[in-house]
């Protein structure tokens, strides 16, 4: 299992080096968005404002769907899900190899966000850096979730728009979580709770895909 | 079967080991599917069958799936690693030796397009590609889907040696073509698929 | 006996529920702070029960049994899909009654309480169940799919429960909720309010042993669809 899943994540991360669609497309876009959340926000507000954490997170999520999307599309190209399926990889392998690389690349994506969002949004700079190790953990419970989200789009009709329906409610808490302790970071303090929802959520997806991956694959 | 539609029915066929089979048809006949369903990749709905002792209703077609090579109409790879990279995806996760992957380049003729990124490789080359990822897994069953599509002359005359050496070696092989094999001395049998099902075995 | 309580089913549904709706309406008197506010008492916590647990625990639990190799069956996936529709039905009547109570209480339609705030989310989830049924037409796959995720959503309720809670009652200030006034359910109130939840409960099942009445002979029209087509794809052999 873990030598699938190695297997596996240092593909799906040779391929993101090659076609840099995380470069060229992806950060871009979530650059955009963040400018633009502080254009909604208004010339007095945008600078001053208390919210940074959310409009992070809401950017982060809106830049994971297409990274879940993408990731899933791999998989799916015309033939390649075929020739791989004659290679009979171990499924709970294929979950964790796809979630971890996700997890990298939202991890990089988080960084720079959150850069963004300290240059554009004016949020703090060292409290942000105290917020990393929540953030970090936040994209990676987003990241096992997304995997199993996008496996079930995959091969229906619309894969790319039910993608939304399908993730954001789970996203819901996460978002809460993340954006409270980024929000009692910046305050100088720390929840357990929010370490509490980010991490029994990471744990339950990683099992439900380790055991039910396979569920999905078959079909 | 699949979206309420049946793409085979009255499908009764029997293949031996190290044989060669020649699945003919027009378009629509049922071809593609046929393959599909005996390399479990495609699960059958009703009625019974077996490849290599796996039961093709209830039993693990992974364990089945492991044991095939399929070689479709499109590349069947990654398109943004390179040949070799591709080739080497596939024997690790197998467990095969990465050493044999050069091999495998070099009798497809490949050798010198071995880092090429794969979308970058004509379609016959494609093709000579997936030819190798067969010959790196070293399949029982050989599932290849129209194999003569995108092949020059001297393409399928090195395919059909290809062949040979594989029946030799004892593996079964399943293809798909519209007409018979026109210029090959394999022996062959060859099944007719007509709207779906075996019209003269 | 069996076959008598399904028969008796509905009538018996029917009486409880206008058995509720008189004693809640015309019987109970109203309540010293709220008023006549207070008969939703009556109607919205039954519908809440049946939304949130009665109705959602029924798909999650048939969602299992189908993936659980041995009691795999297209019982278990129509039974997990009819419930899921009726939680659909049952949380939005959850939110309006809930938005026809906030409204005088707090002033405002729509409230971020937690408990507002997590059905609504939950009926997201159903709604996203709904969807991803319909966005694939292959029987197995749309079977397998749906029930892992009823499972995945079934695994969201405390998650989202105690998000929603804390984010509603962690911060600085002081907690928002206002209280609603502390009732004082007893004698008739109490039979009223009891008899709306074995009557909501009932009407649950009763839904469902309609609805899945449906689906199996919409089956069977597909079914008879597939044989036609077989027919045709014959033809093409000819």
């Amino acid at each position: 299992m873990i030598r699938i899943a190695w297997l596996v994540a240092t593909k799906d991360l040779r391929i993101e080096a090659r076609s840099r669609v995380l470069l060229w497309q992806v950060l871009p876009f979530g650059v955009i968005a963040l400018l633009l959340s502080g254009l909604a926000l208004g010339p007095t507000r945008a600078g001053t404002s208390t919210l940074g954490p959310g409009l992070f997170y809401l950017v982060t999520l809106f830049v994971a769907l297409l990274m879940i999307n993408r990731s899933q599309a791999l998989e799916n190209a015309s033939g390649t899900r075929a020739s791989v399926a004659t290679l009979g990889l171990d499924p709970a392998g294929v979950f964790l190899g796809k979630a971890l690389a996700l997890t990298i690349e939202l991890w990089v994506t988080g960084v720079v966000l959150l850069a963004g969002s300290v240059l554009v949004l004016h949020t703090d700079l060292l409290h942000s850096l105290q917020a990393l190790p929540s953030i970090l953990v936040t994209l990676a419970a987003l990241s096992a979730a997304g995997t199993l989200y996008g496996a079930l789009t995959q091969g229906g009709d619309g894969p790319a728009t039910l993608l939304p329906v399908l993730t954001l409610p789970a996203f819901a808490p996460l978002l809460i979580a993340g954006e409270r302790s980024f929000s009692a970071a910046l305050q100088g303090g720390a929840l357990w709770q929010w370490w509490v929802i980010v991490v029994v959520a990471f744990a339950a997806y990683t099992a439900v895909g380790v055991l039910l991956y396979g569920v999905l694959e078959e079909s | 079967m699949s979206k309420g539609f049946p793409l085979l029915s009255g499908v009764d066929l029997v293949i031996d080991r190290a044989t060669l089979t020649i699945v003919t048809g027009a378009n629509g006949a049922g071809k593609t599917s046929l393959l599909r369903l005996l390399g479990g990749l495609d699960a059958l709905t009703s009625g019974e069958g077996r490849v290599a002792g796996i039961d093709l209703l209830d039993g693990d077609r992974r364990l089945l799936r492991r044991r095939v090579g399929w070689l479709g109409h499109e590349g069947s790879f990654y398109a943004d690693l390179s040949a070799r990279e591709n080739l080497e995806f596939a024997a690790r996760a197998l467990e095969r030796p990465v050493g044999e992957v050069a091999a495998a380049l070099e009798r497809v003729g490949l050798a010198h397009r071995a880092s090429t990124t794969t979308k970058r490789l004509s379609a016959g080359q494609r093709r000579r590609l997936g030819i190798a990822w067969l010959l790196v897994r070293r399949p029982e069953l050989w599932l290849l889907d129209e194999p003569y599509a995108s092949l020059d002359d001297a393409g399928r005359v090195f395919f059909d040696g290809l062949l040979a050496d594989v029946l030799a070696g004892g593996a079964t092989v399943v293809l798909s073509a519209h007409d018979a094999l026109r210029s090959s001395d394999l022996e062959s049998c060859e099944v007719r698929m007509v709207g779906g099902r075996v019209s003269a075995p | 006996m069996i076959k008598l309580s399904q028969r008796l089913l509905g009538p018996l549904t029917l009486l409880l529920l206008a058995l509720t709706f008189w004693l809640g309406l015309w019987v109970t008197p109203p309540d010293a702070v709220q008023g006549d506010l207070v008969r939703l008492l009556y109607v919205h916590p039954p519908i809440a029960w049946v939304a949130l647990y009665v109705s959602f625990g029924t798909a999650t639990i048939a969602s299992c049994l189908y993936l659980w190799q041995r009691t795999r069956s297209m019982t278990m996936d129509r039974i997990a899909y009819c419930s899921m529709e009726i939680s659909v039905v049952f949380i939005a009547l959850t939110l309006i009654t809930g938005s026809i109570w906030g409204r005088p209480t707090w002033g405002v339609w729509w409230a971020w309480d937690a408990r507002l705030t997590s059905t609504a989310i939950l009926g997201v989830f159903a709604l996203a169940y709904l969807a991803l049924r319909r966005a694939n037409d292959d029987p197995t796959q749309r079977a397998r799919r749906g029930a892992v995720f009823a499972i995945l959503t079934a695994i969201n309720v405390p998650i989202i429960h105690f998000s929603v809670l804390w984010w509603k009652t962690l911060h600085q200030g002081a907690s928002v909720l206002t209280s609603t006034g502390q009732l004082n359910v007893h004698g008739s109130m109490l039979w009223t309010m009891l008899i709306g939840f074995v009557g909501f409960t009932l009407l649950f099942f009763w839904l469902l042993r309609e609805r899945y009445r449906l689906e199996v002979k919409r089956d069977r029209l597909v079914a008879s669809t597939v044989d036609e087509a077989l027919a045709q794809r014959r033809r093409e052999g000819v």
